[in-house]
């Protein structure tokens, strides 16, 4: 494509429009570099001397270490649950042509378009009842069969679009169906693994309600419950509140950039039913 | 001689099993209590029949959440979309800063919206002379300022716009993955027998785009209805309850109230509009793609 005149016209209006569209964290960021006689006498000019004070303080008074290390283990945990029990469950419902495994399929699906706050109260009562309230169990197991309908979704579709049978002759070498599948037909799937992988991880880091219910105040909380709970603590300290944010959103943001065309393809081609 | 082994069935029980606990015995659950008195208490509920239903139907708070929830999902379906596909068709093209704009557009996703929506509480601040409205004030259009979050009327916009900002770029993605796959020979051809930029969109972009377009409608629609978190975190559904959706009704119902049975039964309500939005979207939406 050529560079032409109307291309460069083009580029300084999206340019501006990007300008535009990052204003909210210019306020987020100026805010966090000033002190509150900054804040309250120019809230929206440049930090001068910007201080950084506000970063150790938010750090420590919304406990954010060991909800990054909640946050962690939750979502890799089940994430790599999703990962198995997903994969094992579309290849059966995929190279299976039975009425079984037709109805099991459209079950799954089912769990697509079903809003969880339906079965929200009887699923909280089971996990209390269970003793699960508060422990990173409960939300693991949650995380599981909430997004295992999108997961199988994912799978089979892909399976479904790969050429016929390898494992056969794994079988007859005298592997066993779980072997066979491991090393024979999982390793194919890497493309849809990647997708759910990314998918669910974002998912999953980043939810709310459900955190909020079953690990508030457990001492448990990943860093949206933990960042909600902190906001409201400190909800006139502008200062304190915007460094907490951008610490507990820095994480995320920089694996993205890091990982920025997998997340980007993973986001763009996982939806393709 | 080819042998055909099926995988065996037992592979799929991890799956069953945790879907059937998680998601469908609490939802079959759930739908029954709609049609009882449970106070979350203890298992003491008793039939009531559609009482609750009868109840939702004369309850104006419920009532203005299903207003609000319907008003804030077409706003975030036409508008979203829009951007996105403007977002999309403008990075889309030759200019050199194409990359790093796509990252720009696209990182709010990634984040928790408890965090954006904490982010734009700033930005929404009342003070004249702080977030938006000093921005307002210094480009001389400070008549503009507004109560962004405190004025009845324009709350639930405020949280609208929100969404908006931080999804267009996911819109935007799936709507990249449409024109990467519209043949550039099309548009060549076209180009050569006259036609103009508009005319190539309508008639070679937009009809090759349809499967994009189902898919960012479906999942803005379903974002939209199931709408909670930035509410809870921006407005609490406040003031009073304009900013309230289905969601944070049936949630505050349950566990602020402790009127459990009539909380499943406005769920059992957002379940059935999602279910048939769903469902009617899909069929027009699939009938314009192989029209297309």
């Amino acid at each position: 494509m050529k560079y032409r005149p109307r291309t460069f016209l083009l580029e300084l209006v999206m340019i501006a429009v990007a300008i535009g569209f990052l204003f909210p964290v210019y306020v987020l960021v100026t805010l966090a570099f000033k002190d509150p006689q900054q804040i309250a006498n120019r809230p929206l000019s440049l930090p001068s001397p910007p201080s950084v004070g506000s970063f150790g303080e938010a750090w420590r008074s919304a406990d954010l270490g060991s909800a990054l290390l909640n946050s962690t283990l939750i979502t890799v945990v089940s994430v790599v649950l999703l990962i198995a029990f997903g994969s094992l469950a579309a290849y059966f419902l995929a190279r299976t042509a039975t009425r079984l495994s037709y109805s099991l399929y459209i079950l799954f699906l089912v769990g697509i378009i079903l809003p969880f706050q339906l079965g929200m109260i009887p699923l909280y009562q089971l996990v209390d009842n269970a003793g699960l309230l508060g422990t990173y169990q409960g939300m693991i197991i949650f995380y599981t069969g909430i997004q295992l309908p999108f997961t199988v979704f994912l799978y089979t579709g892909f399976i479904r679009s790969l050429p016929a049978d390898y494992t056969n002759a794994a079988l007859i070498d005298g592997a066993s169906h779980l072997q066979a599948f491991a090393h024979v037909i999982f390793p194919l799937l890497r493309p849809i693994t990647g997708t759910v992988l990314i998918l669910n991880a974002v998912q999953i880091w980043n939810d709310f309600f459900t955190p909020l219910l079953y690990l508030g105040g457990s001492g448990h909380e990943t860093v949206p419950v933990r960042v909600f709970a902190f906001v409201n603590q400190y909800t006139s300290n502008y200062g304190l509140v915007a460094a907490g944010l951008i610490l507990a959103a820095l994480p995320i943001l920089l694996l993205f950039l890091i990982l920025q065309r997998y997340v980007i393809r993973g986001f763009a081609s996982g939806l393709k039913g | 001689m080819r042998v055909r082994i099926a995988p065996p069935w037992w592979f799929a029980v991890p799956a069953i099993l945790v879907y059937a606990v998680v998601v469908l015995y609490p939802s079959i659950a759930g739908a029954g209590s709609a049609f009882t008195d449970w106070s979350g208490i203890g298992n003491a509920k008793t039939f009531v029949g559609i009482d609750n239903f009868k109840q939702l139907a004369h309850d104006s708070q419920a009532l203005g959440a299903l207003r609000n929830t319907l008003l804030l999902t077409v706003a975030i379906v036409v508008v979203q979309n829009g951007i996105g596909l403007l977002l999309a068709l403008g990075v889309h093209t030759g200019i050199k800063s194409r990359m790093a704009l796509r990252l720009v557009f696209f990182a709010p996703v990634v984040v928790s919206p408890v965090m954006v929506s904490f982010l734009w509480k700033f930005v929404y601040n009342p003070a004249p002379d702080a977030g938006l409205n000093a921005a307002l004030g210094a480009v001389g259009l400070g008549g503009l300022r507004q109560d962004w979050l405190g004025n009845p009327s324009l709350a639930l916009w405020s949280v609208a716009f929100t969404v908006i900002w931080q999804c267009a770029g996911y819109s935007m993605v799936i709507f990249l993955a449409g024109l990467e796959g519209v043949p550039a020979e099309l548009h060549e051809s076209a180009m050569v027998d006259g036609a103009g930029t508009v005319a190539r969109f309508r008639y070679i972009t937009w009809p090759l785009l349809a499967p994009a377009v189902t898919i960012n409608v479906m999942l803005s629609t379903v974002g939209g209805l199931t709408l909670f978190t930035q509410i809870i975190a921006m407005t609490n559904g406040g003031p009073g309850y304009a900013t309230d959706t289905l969601s944070t009704v049936l949630y505050k119902q349950a566990f602020v109230f402790g009127k459990f049975g009539y909380s499943t039964a406005v769920a059992l309500v957002l379940a059935i509009f999602v279910a048939a939005v769903s469902f009617l979207q899909i069929g027009y939406l699939r009938s314009r793609e192989t029209a297309a």
